[in-house]
C-alpha cells in the first residue's frame, strides 16, 4: 500500500462527515501542550520552543524524512503481505506510525542506543538495519537477526515493557562511562527507550521512570500511544495523558503529533540534547494511530468502529509531508515519482530474500545457549545428533 | 590461613573481583552505607565509591533490568537480591530476558551477571525470608546455578562467577553467613574450578549429596553415622547447573547409594532431577532406590515450625537407613 491510497479525496469528505461525529480532537490530545510544526493538511505552523530544533534541517532533509516514510510503509505493507500469503508466521504491522519512528530516530546520534519493541520497523530502518533481517523473528528462522552493537539498535523486545529497564541500565553505564555533559558532540550519548500504551501499566515501566529519575540517567523515554493495546482503548491504561505521568515521577513530559515528522524530531531532538548535556530523563507521547491491527493474528473489527480509523486517515504523517514539500516547491513530481519507484524495488527485494531465506539448521538449536560448554547442552547435541543420524537412508 | 566467616569471605572475593576489573559493579537495596542487610558488601562502597557499589531503588525487576543494561554497555553488575522471597519480583527479567539474551543474539550479546541470593530458612524469620528457589533458576536454560556451603568456596566462587562470561544464579547460604572455617586470602588461584561438585567427606557405604545451607547438616549427619559404623560420603554439589554428575555418578558406583538432601520442598527439586539421572547413569550399580530427604511440599511455615520443616540431622540419617536398609 502507498501512501496515494491513504487520505485522499474523495474518501476525505466521507471522513470529514465522519470526523464531525467523533469527539472533538485539539481538546483531546492536549490544546496547547500538543506539540506541532505539520498540519494535516501539511501547513507549517510554529511553536515558540520547538521550531528552532527543525531550523537547521535541510531539504535534502525533509525529502528524507518522506523516502524514509514511504519506504518502511511499503516494506511494512510487503511483509504484510508475506504474512498472508504464509511466509511469516505473524507480522506486526507500524501502518500508521511512520512519522512517530522516523522522526524520533532521524534525531538520533550514532552513538545513541535505541531499544525498540517488536514494531519499531521504522527506527531499525534509520538506524541501518537491513530490513530484511526484521522478518527472521516474524518468520521463525531466529529470535533477532541483527547484532545490535553495529547499529546501536536492540533486539526487538517481546515481552512488553521490560526493554525499557535495559534502556535505564545503558543509560546509567554511559553515565558511568563518563560521556554524558561532557560537551563533546561525538561523546555525550543517550539512550531512548520505546514503548506504547499499553506498556504505560507495566511495572517494569514504571520502574525504569523511577531508576531513570533516581539515577538521572539520560533516557528519552518515548511512548508512541497508538490509541489501542490490542483491543484496549487508552482509556483502560490511563485516567490522565500519558505524558503528564512524568511529572509525577519528577521529570518532564510532552505530548507531540505523533503523525507530524517534524515535531517528532524537534521535540525527541531537544529531549535527546540535554539528555546528552545531564539534564537526566524525559518523556515524549507521541499521539499517533494503529491504522492496522496489532498484528496480523488480530480482528479490529470486533472492537473498535471504522469511522475513527476514516478520521485518523485524515491525520496520515506520509500525506501531510508530501503536501508541504509540494506547497513549499521542496520536491518536484519526479521526486515523489523516484521513490514510489524505489519503493516498489524495496518490496521486490524483500520478497525475494524473504523467500530465499534459510531455515536455521537443525544443530544450530544447541548453539550459543552458554558462552562457556555446559555438559547438559553438550550431551543433548550429541544425542540429538545421533539421534538425526539414526534416520540416514530411510525415506 | 585465618578463621573467617561465609559472610565475610563473599566480602573478600568481591573486593578482589572489584580490584581486579573495574567494570564490576555491585547493584542492590541497602548495599551502600549499611553494608547490605546481611552486611556482605560492607566497606565496599567506602573504598570502591557510590558509582561502583550502587544502592539501588527498593525495586527487584528494576534492578535485574538496569543491570541487564549495564551489562549491554560493558559492565561487570553483580546483582544482590536481599533476601530469595524477593527474586520472585525480578522472575521475568532473569527468565526471559537474562537467560534468553546470548542465544536470541545468536550470539552476539553476553550477559556476564552475577545474581547474589541469600538463600533458605532457619533464621526465625517472617515469611519470604527463608524459601529455596534454585529449581526454577536450574530449570531455566541459560542460566548457571551455583550454592556455596563454606568460607572458602565462598571467596573463591563469588570470583569465580564474577569472571564467568555466562549468567549466573549465585545462592548464599544464609543461616551459615556467620560460620568460620579456614581460608587462605593469600592464596592466588582458585582451588577447583567453579562448576565442580567435591567430596566433602570421603565414604564408603552410602553418597550423600546436598549444598548451600544443608551441607553442614549433612556432614553432621555422615559423623554421626560413623559413630554407628555406617560409612556415608558427603557430596557437596556447589553446581546445580550444570550438574557435575560424573563426579555423583563415580561416588554412586563406589557407594551403590545415594540421599539427596536440600530444604526445597522435594517435589521437583533439585533432588528429583539428580535422582532420574543418577538412576539412568547408574542403573547397575544402584543397591536401593535413590532417596530424597527436603522440605515438605508446603509453603514454608511459620518460623516456629521450620524446625520440623527443614531436614535436620535426624531426617538426613532415616534417610541414609532407609537406603542402607534395601
Amino acid at each position: 500500500m502507498s501512501d496515494k491510497e491513504v487520505a485522499v479525496p474523495p474518501e476525505a469528505d466521507h471522513a470529514a462527515a465522519v470526523a464531525a461525529l467523533i469527539a472533538p480532537v485539539p481538546e483531546i490530545i492536549g490544546g496547547a501542550e500538543f506539540v506541532q510544526l505539520l498540519t494535516p493538511e501539511g501547513e507549517r505552523v510554529e511553536h515558540p520552543e520547538y521550531s528552532r530544533y527543525i531550523a537547521d534541517l535541510t531539504d535534502d532533509d525533509l525529502r528524507g524524512f518522506y523516502r524514509d516514510q514511504v519506504l518502511i510503509r511499503r516494506f511494512d505493507a510487503e511483509a504484510t503481505a508475506l504474512q498472508r500469503q504464509g511466509e511469516l508466521g505473524l507480522w506486526a504491522s507500524l501502518l500508521g506510525q511512520e512519522a512517530a519512528q522516523v522522526g524520533s530516530a532521524r534525531a538520533m546520534r550514532s552513538q545513541d542506543y535505541a531499544f525498540p519493541t517488536y514494531r519499531e520497523h521504522g527506527v531499525a530502518w534509520c538506524r541501518g538495519v537491513n530490513p530484511l533481517n526484521l522478518l527472521g523473528m516474524f518468520r521463525g528462522v531466529n529470535h533477532g537477526g541483527w547484532d545490535p552493537n553495529e547499529n546501536n539498535f536492540h533486539l526487538y523486545t517481546v515481552v512488553i515493557g521490560a526493554q525499557t529497564l535495559h534502556a535505564v541500565g545503558y543509560a546509567m553505564g554511559i553515565q558511568h562511562d563518563h560521556a554524558v555533559g561532557t560537551g563533546d558532540p561525538d561523546r555525550d550519548a543517550a539512550v531512548i527507550a520505546y514503548f506504547g500504551d499499553g506498556a504505560s501499566a507495566q511495572g517494569d515501566v514504571n520502574e525504569s521512570f523511577v531508576y531513570a529519575a533516581s539515577t538521572n540517567a539520560p533516557v528519552v523515554f518515548f511512548c508512541q500511544n497508538n490509541q489501542w493495546a490490542i483491543s484496549q482503548p487508552v482509556e483502560r491504561q490511563t485516567r490522565i495523558p500519558l505524558y503528564q505521568r512524568a511529572r509525577g515521577f519528577g521529570f518532564p513530559g510532552v505530548r507531540v503529533d505523533g503523525n507530524d515528522v517534524l515535531a517528532v524530531y524537534a521535540v525527541t531532538k531537544a529531549a535527546m540534547n540535554a539528555a546528552r548535556s545531564g539534564q537526566g530523563p524525559m518523556l515524549i507521547e507521541a499521539y499517533t494511530y494503529r491504522m492496522g491491527a496489532h498484528t496480523t493474528s488480530d480482528d479490529p473489527t470486533k472492537y473498535r468502529i471504522s469511522a475513527e480509523v476514516e478520521v485518523w486517515k485524515l491525520r496520515d504523517p506520509i500525506a501531510r509531508l508530501k503536501a508541504y514539500l509540494t506547497s513549499s516547491r521542496k520536491a518536484d513530481p519526479a521526486f515523489f515519482d523516484a521513490v514510489e519507484v524505489e519503493a516498489d524495488e524495496l518490496a521486490v527485494t524483500i520478497r525475494d530474500g524473504c523467500l530465499s531465506m534459510p531455515d536455521p539448521e537443525l544443530m544450530s538449536m544447541f548453539d550459543n545457549i552458554y558462552v562457556e560448554d555446559h555438559p547438559l547442552i553438550e550431551a543433548e547435541r550429541a544425542g540429538f545428533a545421533a539421534y538425526t543420524a539414526s534416520f540416514e537412508g530411510e525415506h | 590461613m585465618a578463621k573467617i566467616t561465609i559472610g565475610k569471605a563473599i566480602n573478600a572475593g568481591l573486593r578482589r573481583a572489584m580490584e581486579r576489573d573495574p567494570k564490576v559493579v555491585v547493584m542492590g537495596e541497602d548495599i551502600g552505607k549499611l553494608g547490605g542487610v546481611f552486611r556482605v558488601t560492607e566497606n565496599l562502597q567506602k573504598d570502591f565509591g557510590e558509582d561502583r557499589i550502587i544502592d539501588t531503588p527498593l525495586a527487584e525487576s528494576g534492578i535485574v533490568g538496569t543491570a541487564i543494561g549495564m551489562a549491554l554497555r560493558g559492565y561487570r553488575p553483580v546483582v544482590e537480591i536481599q533476601f530469595d522471597g524477593f527474586v520472585y519480583p525480578a522472575f521475568s527479567q532473569i527468565t526471559c530476558q537474562v537467560a534468553k539474551m546470548h542465544a536470541r543474539s545468536l550470539g552476539k550479546i553476553r550477559l556476564p551477571m552475577v545474581i547474589r541470593i541469600p538463600v533458605g530458612g532457619g533464621i526465625g524469620a517472617v515469611e519470604h525470608h527463608s524459601e529455596s528457589n534454585e529449581a526454577y533458576f536450574a530449570h531455566t536454560a541459560g542460566l548457571r546455578v551455583v550454592a556455596c556451603s563454606n568460607p572458602e568456596d565462598a571467596y573463591w566462587m563469588i570470583q569465580q562467577a564474577v569472571e564467568s562470561d555466562d549468567p549466573i544464579i549465585f545462592y548464599e547460604p544464609k543461616r551459615r553467613y556467620h560460620e568460620k572455617g579456614e581460608l587462605d586470602l593469600t592464596a592466588t588461584a582458585a582451588p577447583r574450578p567453579l562448576f565442580t561438585a567435591t567430596i566433602a567427606r570421603p565414604g564408603e557405604q552410602v553418597t550423600l549429596a546436598s549444598y548451600g545451607p544443608m551441607l553442614k547438616v549433612c556432614l553432621q549427619a555422615a559423623a554421626a553415622a560413623a559413630e554407628e559404623g555406617k560409612s556415608v560420603e558427603v557430596i557437596d554439589l556447589r553446581s546445580l547447573s550444570p550438574l557435575d554428575l560424573d563426579a555423583l555418578a563415580t561416588s554412586v558406583e563406589k557407594t551403590g547409594r545415594l540421599v539427596v538432601a536440600h530444604e526445597a520442598s522435594t517435589f521437583l527439586g533439585m533432588g528429583a532431577e539428580i535422582a532420574a539421572a543418577i538412576q539412568q547413569r547408574c542403573f547397575h550399580h544402584l543397591e536401593s532406590p535413590v532417596i530424597r530427604v527436603g522440605g515438605y511440599n508446603l509453603p514454608y511455615p511459620p518460623s516456629r515450625l521450620e524446625e520440623e520443616f527443614l531436614p535436620d540431622l535426624d531426617r538426613v540419617l532415616d534417610g541414609v537407613d532407609r537406603a542402607l536398609a534395601y
